[in-house]
């Protein structure tokens, strides 16, 4: 059986998946269960300045978007960092800690933005034995407008100085967390990286309103009338973390910086796609807001047989494996031809790709009178439309035109060359060059 | 309670009487909210979609589906009314497991369709436990119409023309409106007078007069109508029943089953009917296993029914069949009756196998005996043929919108060619002859 152990900049777990800082990590008794459950370990939820803890609403914390059968697809929150007194969550932690050291406890921090505060709070939790610290720069509601959080993460001076500060006041490993909400993502990775991150982890939740209560006429969650944005997590927002992971693991700056993976991460599956993209663990949280934490356990049972299909013998073997594939539009290969093609037995006969294809796309698809769906080759484009729409998983699959078949659409045979649109003759740009 | 499934010849309160509300509550207790969303989620928003086309009254099924999804299941059921204003009573009847859902593309993916007919009835009845009438009257037109007959075909065909801006008069020799979706359908499949309550609700578009205790060739007739009126619709339904033609067929004891159904929508206190020990149901359709579960339900120790083709042939579905059998029902087929025996009272019925050539039955030669304190004949309606028009086989022979041969009369239902005898095909022929009626008379 693989070994699923992970050792995340020096920080050892027996498996890669990490709860996120987040409502499931804010007390020991939820942390302990998590523990029980196996979750390798956790990012303790976010820990204030000493003094009177912060206060959370008392009104609705959380709004969703649901799929059909109310599956749970996005999560979005106005919950604060911890409301309780950080002395109580420094003897807890150091009490979960002693009890569980195979176990990463890693303690999540947020302060105002000046040098005091963080030596101060990194001091207070150097002796609660805790694996390594997050630096919480990306929770966007609340804490923000108070200069903290996604307010020091829009900034990447400010996540430079802050890491600085971190890294001259302490000898645990320190990790920056990200906010989504920015432009490119690289910035502020390589600010982190500048000030002596020893990795990132991203992405935090991103800013939104999840719907509009039509009778009251506010956004949701409403508290006495009244919404304001949120952070969103959970399935809906995976694309998104993904892709800004990929866009830091394959930046040349920040390529060797280590990848805490966190964003809709709900099956092994997940996990393993944000690994393969480069991350050396994953963080979890609104899988296990929705399902509890005995998710861990298909996550350790599934990302351990599919190493084993693919003999992978530890999870270095793959941490990374896709990144080299992520690629600008520019160098795709447009020679590389492919056609829809419709299974007529698994095909239930819905119509939903013709429907697709002949209101919103190429008319490339038939529709006989007895309801057999089939594919004009003269125009599909291959965009994939079809696949996505079928409720049938494998009836529309894409089929490969090999070199030197003639493409029906264009009536040229396919040609075997790679070629991008860098050197494609309608590129301006190349007629220049070429010109 | 002094009688018990096993007292002999025919009895009445068998069981204990909490049993009866039990056992005559709503077959399919409605969907609540939850379930309508569950299911509602399933539907895949075909295009073209089968079960729409499968639908005698042609309801857009995806959009209603979609509607109750979106938390709007007022909207699903105008959808769903404006094709079939009696889109509840057909909800709870329509066998969809030979309609709409059996060409579900849910039933050809995984063998479970949508639930279509819980969902419409979860619209519908969100729409009339409101009471309010969906539709407005068009302006008057000044047009007159006699409608013949208040079930399904006729009073579908007078809310068409009342909307349209007509004036109906529905005729009826009963002395209730609702035709056989009051008198005609298994109790537990219409419970709680909503037969009653939808005609109620569908008369209340206003400019529809009922005229009860009138009937065609009694006191009404054709050539009066035709004078008086500016159109006729006949829905007059199949009046009379086909005989077994098996010796002893007039002993006491042996019941249309037509009559049998009718007296259970009747009879408030369901304790009160009597029924035998020994029930045997000759039929192989609905009428046929709505009189043989009512009679297991009303207590009766045996009940068999007898089919004199084979299973595939039946025309009662699967899932009649299946309700039937699940009730405690023994269907025997391939069996026609030869005769009853009995000494004034029917006590036992003789039946001959067959066996199918081709199109032809033929008796083995080979009998047996099923003892019997009452028999119920389901072996079909017919037609009682008003003067004067055209016959296609055993019914009026009408056009594609239900024009008869005489000028100014049209007919539907089950009294008309065309289509299977089915509430849903009578609402839908009932507005198409209104519409054609409406075309005619405003040309």
């Amino acid at each position: 059986m693989a070994d699923l152990t992970s050792n995340f900049i020096g920080i050892s777990s027996p498996n890669p998946f990490w709860l996120a800082s987040a409502p499931p990590t804010d007390k020991e008794y939820n942390v302990r269960r998590a523990f029980e459950a196996g979750w390798g370990g956790v990012v303790w939820k976010t820990l204030g300045e000493e003094g009177p803890p912060v206060v959370n609403v008392n009104g609705p914390r959380y709004g969703a978007i649901h799929g059909a059968d109310r599956r749970l697809l996005g999560l979005n929150n106005i919950e604060l960092i911890t409301d309780r007194p950080l002395q109580q969550n420094l003897e807890e932690i150091t009490r979960v800690k002693k009890d569980y050291p195979d176990r990463a406890i890693i303690v999540s921090l947020m302060v105002p933005c000046e040098e005091q505060p963080w030596k101060d709070i990194l001091m207070a939790v150097k002796d609660t034995g805790a694996d390594g610290v997050e630096l919480n720069f990306g929770c966007p509601h609340g804490m923000a407008e108070r200069g903290m959080g996604g307010a020091v993460g829009q900034v990447p001076e400010y996540i430079e100085m802050v890491t600085r500060w971190c890294k001259k006041h302490t000898k645990m490993p320190v990790i920056v967390k990200l906010t989504p909400n920015i432009t490119d993502i690289r910035l502020p990775a390589e600010a982190a990286l500048r000030g002596g991150a020893d990795a990132v982890s991203l992405i935090n939740t991103i800013n939104s309103i999840t719907s509009v209560d039509l009778d009251a006429m506010s956004p949701e969650p409403m508290i006495d009338g009244k919404g304001t944005h949120g952070g969103y997590c959970g399935p809906a927002v995976k694309p998104i973390a993904l892709n800004m992971v990929a866009e830091i693991a394959r930046n040349p700056e920040t390529a060797k910086l280590p990848i805490s993976g966190i964003g809709g991460v709900t099956t092994w599956r997940d996990a393993a796609e944000f690994m393969a993209l480069g991350c050396g663990n994953v963080q979890v949280c609104t899988a296990v807001m929705t399902y509890g934490f005995k998710i861990v356990e298909e996550m350790i049972s599934g990302l351990s047989q599919w190493m084993d299909e693919k003999g992978y013998t530890s999870i270095d073997d793959f941490v990374g494996m896709a990144v080299p594939n992520v690629t600008d539009w520019q160098y795709l290969n447009l020679n590389f031809i492919t056609k829809a093609v419709i299974d007529p037995d698994a095909c239930i006969k819905c119509g939903r790709c013709y429907a697709a294809c002949e209101d919103t796309s190429h008319q490339a698809i038939e529709m006989s009178a007895d309801r057999v769906f089939s594919v004009k080759d003269d125009e599909c484009v291959a965009c994939n439309l079809c696949v996505n729409v079928c409720p049938v998983e494998g009836c529309i699959t894409m089929k490969e035109i090999p070199a030197g078949e003639i493409d029906e659409r264009t009536g040229k045979p396919v040609e075997k060359a790679y070629g991008n649109w860098v050197d494609h003759p309608n590129n301006p740009g190349n007629s220049c060059a070429s010109g | 309670m002094t009688n018990s499934p096993m007292t002999k010849g025919i009895a009445s309160a068998r069981l204990p009487i909490d049993s009866y509300t039990q056992n005559f509550a709503d077959l399919h207790p409605p969907f609540d909210a939850h379930e309508a969303a569950v299911a509602a989620d399933r539907c895949y928003f075909c295009y073209d979609a089968p079960c729409q086309e499968a639908c005698p009254t042609d309801i857009d099924i995806p959009l209603f589906i979609r509607q109750i999804s979106t938390g709007t299941p007022e909207a699903a059921a105008l959808t769903i009314f404006e094709q079939n204003i009696m889109g509840g009573m057909c909800a709870r009847v329509c066998p969809t497991e030979t309609l709409c859902e059996e060409v579900c593309v849910r039933e050809t993916a995984e063998g479970k369709p949508v639930k279509i007919g819980h969902l419409q009835r979860y619209a519908t009845d969100t729409w009339m436990n409101k009471g309010t009438q969906p539709f407005e009257r068009a302006p008057v037109t000044g047009k007159k119409i006699a409608v013949v007959g208040a079930g399904p075909a006729g009073l579908s065909c007078a809310h068409r023309l009342a909307r349209l801006g007509h004036d109906v008069v529905v005729y009826d020799h009963r002395e209730k409106a609702g035709g056989l979706n009051e008198f005609g359908i298994a109790a537990y499949k219409s419970v709680d007078g909503f037969a009653k309550r939808e005609v109620d609700w569908l008369l209340s578009i206003g400019g529809i007069t009922v005229e009860n205790g009138k009937a065609l060739g009694e006191d009404l007739s054709i050539e009066g109508l035709s004078a008086e009126y500016d159109a006729v619709f006949l829905a007059i339904g199949l009046g009379g029943v086909n005989a077994l033609r098996a010796d002893g067929e007039d002993m006491q004891g042996v019941e249309d089953a037509v009559d049998f159904i009718e007296g259970l929508r009747k009879a408030d206190n369901k304790s009160t009917l009597a029924v035998g020990r020994n029930v045997v149901v000759i039929g192989g359709g609905m009428t046929a296993v709505d009189a043989a579960v009512q009679s297991k339900l009303l207590g009766a120790q045996n009940v068999t029914m007898v089919y004199r083709r084979g299973k595939d042939r039946m025309a009662a579905s699967e899932f009649e069949q299946e309700l039937a059998t699940a009730k405690g029902v023994q269907i025997i087929y391939n069996a026609q009756p030869v005769a009853l025996h009995g000494d004034g009272a029917v006590s036992a019925i003789e039946f001959e196998y067959t066996v199918q050539d081709g199109d032809q039955l033929n008796g083995t030669g080979e009998t047996i005996k099923l003892p019997a304190d009452q028999v119920f004949k389901a072996i079909g309606q017919t037609l009682i043929a008003p003067e004067g028009l055209t016959l296609d086989g055993r019914k009026i022979a009408v056009s594609e919108t239900g024009q008869t041969s005489r000028k100014g009369v049209w007919a539907g239902g089950d009294c008309a060619t065309g289509g299977d005898d089915l509430t849903v095909t009578a609402v839908a022929e009932g507005r198409d002859a209104a519409m054609d009626i409406h075309a005619t008379l405003m040309a």
